[in-house]
């Protein structure tokens, strides 16, 4: 890690005196987060579950972006990618986010192309 | 060409030299190359899961009905414990977090400190893990299997309820023994019985006109298929055995593919933890012994550090795909 520590999230606009109090604030986001999740997981708002956004409803949106925000915090702040040169960052973030982004891709397009085959062909697996 | 060779051929060759290609030490890029290459295999399970999920899109098992327990109190509470679960995963990322940057500071006492409760939270995760995994093992109420190994389960046709097997199945005496290797000619003896036969659920269910079949497929609402009562006695005569509990090979909340995925997917995960556990008393002993004192810096300290909020960074995802979607 470079000696100096960046000490604001948010691009700027929370900014903390020591990477001490940094780190308590991520904490702090982080729970914030993980409580929204489990807030909505446990209601499940009817809108949101109702409602469907490209096949998917649109709760299960929310929860993938608080998880990929909250991913974010944790490789930014808690691994320190905020510190690293942009060079190492882009390395390291960039590669398996084009491989993943491809691979859920091409499964789950393959996998709807099975589930209408076990629905409109001619073929018993639900017995 | 100057950043590609190491010039440096005295000491600390084992440590990649002096050379820092973007800015990391040779250390921190291998750990961060094993992250690269780890996450990959992580998001392959993972998509293995979406695949086998998308497949089975309108019959797949329903969480909030799985993960439902919390140790010391009886009823339904989905989420709250792997709720909590992450949280401890998630404190234990912030002092191992501060045990880097104590490690930084030259602080032996306070990365020590740090050190040890990252270990305590890592410990209350694994013990977590294990319960649930003996939690869903042992199962709920238990079910009946068909022979394309679709799963039947019951449920009260006036209150809605979900019904046990306990709570209809008929007491048929004696007819079949759990055969054990004492009693056999051959060195051989069976899986362990279930509490009731085929045969008893069956005719408990016949008899008692308040139990009715719900079947995988899910409603239109998202919600699990209640047949009516006369389609669920048709139902029972395609049953083929009795499930309690979950296993590689039979699943009693719904598809098996879905407790094969569970296991594998939180078992490897597991075992991270663990490795990570080992890892992080090492380097507690390590700080203990003052061998990063001597040594001059506390890197070692940062690249477990490293592979830890990576264990915290899969979790967030394993979370979210197993629990909440």
């Amino acid at each position: 890690m470079a000696q100096e520590h960046k000490l604001a999230i948010f691009r700027g606009r929370w900014k903390f005196k020591s990477n001490i109090q940094k780190i308590w604030g991520v904490l702090i986001l982080l729970s914030l987060i993980t409580a929204v999740e489990v807030v909505l997981g446990i209601i499940k708002p009817s809108s949101l579950v109702h409602s469907h956004f490209l096949g998917m409803k649109l709760l299960n949106w929310i929860f993938i972006i608080l998880t990929l925000v909250k991913a974010y915090y944790i490789a930014w702040d808690f691994m320190h990618l905020r510190d690293e040169k942009t060079s190492l960052r882009r390395i390291i973030v960039w590669t398996p986010v084009f491989l993943i982004s491809y691979i859920i891709f091409i499964m789950l397009f393959e996998a709807d192309y099975i589930y209408n085959i076990l629905k409109d062909s001619f073929i018993a697996w639900n017995f | 060409m100057d950043s590609t060779v190491t010039t440096v051929a005295e000491e600390n060759v084992w440590g990649g030299g002096n050379n820092k290609p973007l800015g990391a030490s040779y250390g921190k890029m291998m750990i961060w190359f094993f992250i690269v290459s780890d996450s990959l295999t992580f998001a392959g399970f993972l998509v293995a899961y979406g695949f086998a999920r998308f497949k089975f899109a309108d019959s797949w098992i329903i969480a909030d009905e799985v993960f439902t327990h919390v140790p010391f109190f009886h009823g339904s509470y989905p989420m709250y414990y792997v709720a909590f679960m992450t949280f401890v995963l998630i404190i234990s990322s912030v002092t191992m977090v501060l045990a880097v940057d104590a490690g930084h500071r030259m602080d032996k006492k306070k990365t020590t400190w740090y050190m040890f409760l990252t270990v305590l939270g890592g410990l209350v995760f694994i013990g977590s893990q294990a319960w649930e995994w003996a939690t869903f093992i042992k199962g709920d109420y238990g079910a009946l299997e068909t022979k394309g190994g679709r799963i039947i389960q019951f449920q009260a046709a006036d209150s809605g309820e979900r019904l046990a097997l306990k709570d209809f199945a008929k007491a048929i005496p004696g007819e079949r023994v759990d055969h054990e290797r004492k009693n056999g000619i051959w060195y051989y003896e069976e899986k362990a019985l279930p509490s009731y036969s085929l045969n008893e659920v069956i005719e408990g269910a016949k008899a008692d006109p308040n139990v009715v079949v719900r079947v995988e497929q899910l409603t239109e609402k998202g919600e699990k298929t209640v047949l009516s009562r006369e389609d669920s006695l048709k139902k029972l005569d395609e049953a083929v055995m009795v499930v309690e509990g979950a296993n590689l090979i039979h699943n009693e909340y719904g598809n098996r593919l879905f407790a094969d995925l569970f296991f594998f997917i939180t078992g490897f995960h597991g075992f991270h933890v663990s490795m990570g556990i080992m890892l992080n008393i090492i380097v507690f002993f390590n700080v203990l012994l003052g061998t990063y004192e001597k040594r001059g810096h506390y890197e070692m300290v940062e690249k477990v550090g490293l592979y830890w909020h990576f264990v915290d960074l899969v979790w967030v995802f394993v979370f979210t795909f197993f629990y909440l979607v």
